[in-house]
């Protein structure tokens, strides 16, 4: 466990030193976001039912940007080298623990990052955006509790489908294209490009079925208080559902991307 | 001159081959890449269903800046390359080898690399605009007009990316904040200005004049405005943007020149 | 002289992180820069046709000097001029004429087979399709490069890429070539190839080549003349015999024993111990090598021994440790 908190805190370091990048990134990100939220209060302009309210999406774009980090843009860059050079198969003992490996190194890997950013972003969002434009403070402690649990869960959920991709990795043409078309679902259903209580009624059910909706959307959802703290724990079994089914896939896969390697000799 | 230009030609046969060479993941990134862009218009295709109407403009409408918008973004991206990575070009040296050429280096950085898989961007920027295109009344004058304004807002991109890669003569961590021009102005330029706010709105138009190459000319070939001057200058602005980045960039040659970076 | 370096200076202004994390908090507000003189005041001339040895610790300056004779760095103080050019005033002209090859990064296109990138080459630097065509062939044959004309420079071994980088220095015909280790990481065979061909160049085309390495092979086996630069001042120009004399007369008696016993001598002093081999340091005006020798058969068991100059290395870093001392 030390050892995992060590790479953390590395991670925490390393990413002080780029302080402008830090700063660029936030630029960018608040910048979206104000974008975001223009775009939208101009389509609620012309009609006053919608599934979700103005506050409530507002705050809900903000969280996005806040949480951003959590999407899995790309797969963990250094098991990607061990596993093209073919040194992976020297860190075998058991495929059970390599896959295990790998996800707590995506859970230490995103942690850092996504609360360097998350932090500023909610000053910004809650103390510096002028009011009805920001995001609005939980409903209640109740909320709050329940979202951090979610948000826990969430990066879990990201991690797993980060090792998910390192996995894929082991299958040479599957592996190239994966990241970007999970990064690509999971931006899309996962409510970046549009907040997914907007899509139209026929696409609700399957897009709160996937996983992708557990990273961002719900838990963003719980905060705002538009998911009531009494739904809030079926989020969390979503998430954890999930999370859970994809280890198991994680898993599998891992023990016969192994046996392929070992076989085809890397 | 026209050495340079088949100079330049040189560079982007070499390119295309050597993506070529990998054509399993050239088609994949190529269709990604598609996928990643329509899935853009498909969420705007969304809200529309869901609102009707966005601020008195129609989805059609809409679907024409979004269309230019995009096609112009994707031109530049696919060229723009080697300013885009500049960063990391100058990291690895590579810069000083272009230096170490009898030629200019900007020549040798537009010759990097054509990106083919932005062709994925461009070819939905090209479905969406001529869906749009199907309820226009076009004239010789709009056609025109919309030919300039790709162009334009094109030039605009690019000098945007030259910009992003002068900052990298200084230091390589404000690379990100670029991606709020770019990126984020490609993202705010596919929706019409009027729906912004004054001040950003007036940045869009005095600094990086996205409105006057993109937004105004649109409005003059929906008919929403009479064609006049301004469309025709708008433009303009993107090219004479571009053309200050250049300027800029070469002061980072200068620069780098004295501190060796 | 083709090439005239005179009072060389150059100052780098570098960003000081401090450690931890509390240094790197602060480091988010405010950054401390320092001064550091990269080179103060450096001075030599070079005749067509030499083929010098530019070496000396890392950050004493080398690549700094090597930069600026490129044309891609521009001084603080000083004056160069290489073939009758100021490098950084000209630059285009004057890197038409030089060649540069970078041991740790190659020039060529990576996806290419090498005959692309020669050809894409050719077009760079304009050279004419015939006389291209002519150079292009004795390089390929000087090189052994033939049959990996058609290969993609990634697929290449690092001798390989090498042979195949130093053509593409010399696609256009240049008169002054700069090899920047050239032989890091390469297997002995090709350390050889290429140590080989850099000395015909030299000698049967004339191409001036000034060469910065580690490896004291490639200086003994290449270089009449080696200047030594440490932070930022030239130590030593001369031949690497003036080096060794300027430094040590120093010579090392090796052998390995017969026996075991202790060696020892009044005028010689035992500097390595390994097992049986035994190195003895002594200098020759106070006990002739002959002398020494006869000494230590006279009272051991003795298989095999040799006399040798110390290595290049010990003496380059005598050279700077007096230099320092200063």
């Amino acid at each position: 466990m030390t050892g995992y908190l060590a790479i953390v805190a590395a991670r925490f370091r390393a990413l002080l030193q780029y302080r402008a990048a830090a700063l660029g990134g936030l630029f960018t990100q608040v910048f979206f976001g104000l974008v975001r939220i223009m775009i939208l209060r101009a389509f609620y302009a012309a009609s006053t039912t919608a599934p979700i309210s103005l506050a409530n999406v507002t705050g809900y774009v903000w969280l996005g940007q806040a949480t951003l980090l959590l999407i899995p843009w790309r797969e963990d860059a250094d098991v990607a080298e061990q596993i093209r050079s073919g040194t992976v198969v020297y860190e075998l003992t058991r495929p059970l623990d390599l896959w295990g490996l790998w996800f707590a190194r995506a859970v230490a890997w995103r942690t850092a990052p996504v609360f360097l950013r998350m932090v500023p972003m909610f000053v910004i969002a809650m103390l510096v955006v002028p009011a009805g434009w920001g995001l609005a403070p939980p409903p209640s402690v109740a909320a709050f509790v329940l979202w951090s649990i979610s948000f826990g869960c969430a990066v879990l959920l990201s991690a797993a489908l980060t090792s998910l991709m390192s996995v894929a990795l082991m299958w040479t043409i599957t592996g190239d294209g994966l990241p970007m078309l999970v990064a690509t679902c999971a931006t899309m259903f996962g409510g970046l490009v549009i907040p997914l209580p907007l899509f139209p009624g026929w696409a609700q059910p399957v897009l709160y079925a996937l996983p992708f909706a557990g990273m961002l959307d719900l838990p963003s959802r719980v905060f705002t208080g538009d998911i009531s703290v009494a739904h809030a724990p079926w989020v969390i079994a979503h998430q954890l559902g999930w999370t859970l089914a994809l280890a198991l896939l994680g898993r599998w896969l891992t023990s016969r991307g192994v046996r392929r390697l070992v076989v085809q000799g890397g | 001159m026209s050495d340079a230009f088949a100079l330049y030609w040189r560079y982007v046969a070499i390119s295309i081959r050597a993506q070529l060479a990998y054509r399993a993941t050239f088609a994949m990134k190529t269709i990604g890449h598609l996928l990643v862009t329509a899935i853009e218009f498909f969420g705007i295709w969304a809200l529309f269903a869901r609102f009707g109407t966005l601020g008195g403009w129609t989805l059609r409408e809409v679907a024409l800046i979004y269309g230019t918008t995009d096609i112009a973004f994707a031109l530049a991206d696919a060229t723009g390359r080697g300013f885009d990575k500049f960063g990391t070009i100058l990291k690895a040296g590579d810069f000083d080898r272009m230096l170490l050429r009898p030629r200019s280096p900007i020549l040798q950085l537009l010759g990097f690399e054509l990106q083919l898989m932005r062709i994925g961007r461009l070819s939905q920027g090209v479905v969406v605009l001529v869906w749009a295109s199907v309820a226009i009344a076009w004239t010789p004058a709009t056609l025109a007009l919309l030919v300039f304004s790709i162009a334009g807002t094109s030039c605009l991109f690019f000098g945007l990316v030259v910009l992003q890669a002068t900052s990298a003569f200084w230091t390589i961590e404000t690379l990100e904040v670029w991606n709020a021009f770019t990126y984020g102005g490609n993202y705010a330029a596919q929706y019409p200005m009027a729906i912004y706010r004054r001040w950003f709105r007036g940045f869009f138009t005095v600094i990086v004049p996205l409105a006057l190459t993109s937004y105004y000319p649109a409005r003059a070939i929906l008919g929403r405005d009479p064609l006049g001057p301004i469309h025709v200058l708008g433009p303009a602005a993107g090219v004479a943007f571009l053309a200050l980045s250049f300027g800029a960039f070469r002061l980072g040659i200068r620069r780098h020149a004295s501190t060796g970076t | 002289m083709q090439i005239v370096v005179e009072d060389l200076a150059k100052t780098f202004r570098v960003a000081e992180r401090t450690p931890g994390l509390a240094g790197a908090v602060r480091g988010l507000v405010r950054r401390k820069h320092r001064e550091v003189a990269a080179l103060a005041g450096v001075s030599f001339s070079l005749a067509a046709g030499e083929l010098v040895g530019y070496i000396g610790p890392n950050g004493a300056g080398k690549s700094t000097t090597i930069k600026i004779l490129a044309g891609i760095l521009v001084p603080d103080g000083g004056r160069v001029e290489v073939a009758g050019r100021v490098p950084w005033k000209e630059r285009i002209e004057h890197v038409r004429r030089i060649g540069v090859v970078f041991g740790q990064r190659t020039q060529l296109w990576w996806d290419l087979p090498v005959v692309e990138s020669l050809d894409m080459l050719r077009h760079i630097y304009k050279v004419p399709a015939a006389q291209f065509r002519t150079q292009r062939d004795e390089l390929i044959e000087l090189l052994d490069l033939g049959k990996l004309l058609a290969t993609p420079v990634r697929q290449l071994s690092l001798g390989q890429r090498m042979r195949a980088d130093l053509a593409a220095s010399l696609v256009h015909a240049p008169a002054i070539l700069f090899l920047d280790e050239p032989t890091i990481g390469l297997d002995a065979v090709s350390k050889l190839a290429v140590r080989g061909f850099v000395k015909k160049l030299n000698r049967e085309r004339g191409v001036t080549v000034i060469l910065t390495t580690h490896d004291m092979d490639d200086i003994e086996a290449l270089c009449d003349r080696v200047i030594v630069i440490g932070d930022g001042t030239i130590l030593s120009d001369g031949t690497l015999a003036d080096l060794r004399n300027r430094v040590t007369r120093e010579r090392w008696l090796t052998i390995d024993l017969g026996d075991s016993g202790e060696v020892s001598d009044p005028d010689a002093t035992v500097i390595r111990r390994d097992g049986d081999r035994v190195c003895l340091a002594f200098d020759p005006e106070v006990v002739t090598p002959a002398e020494l020798i006869r000494r230590v058969t006279s009272r051991h068991v003795v298989r095999d021994l040799f006399v040798e100059h110390p290595p290049i290395e010990t003496v380059i870093a005598r050279l700077y440790q007096h230099d320092r001392q200063r």
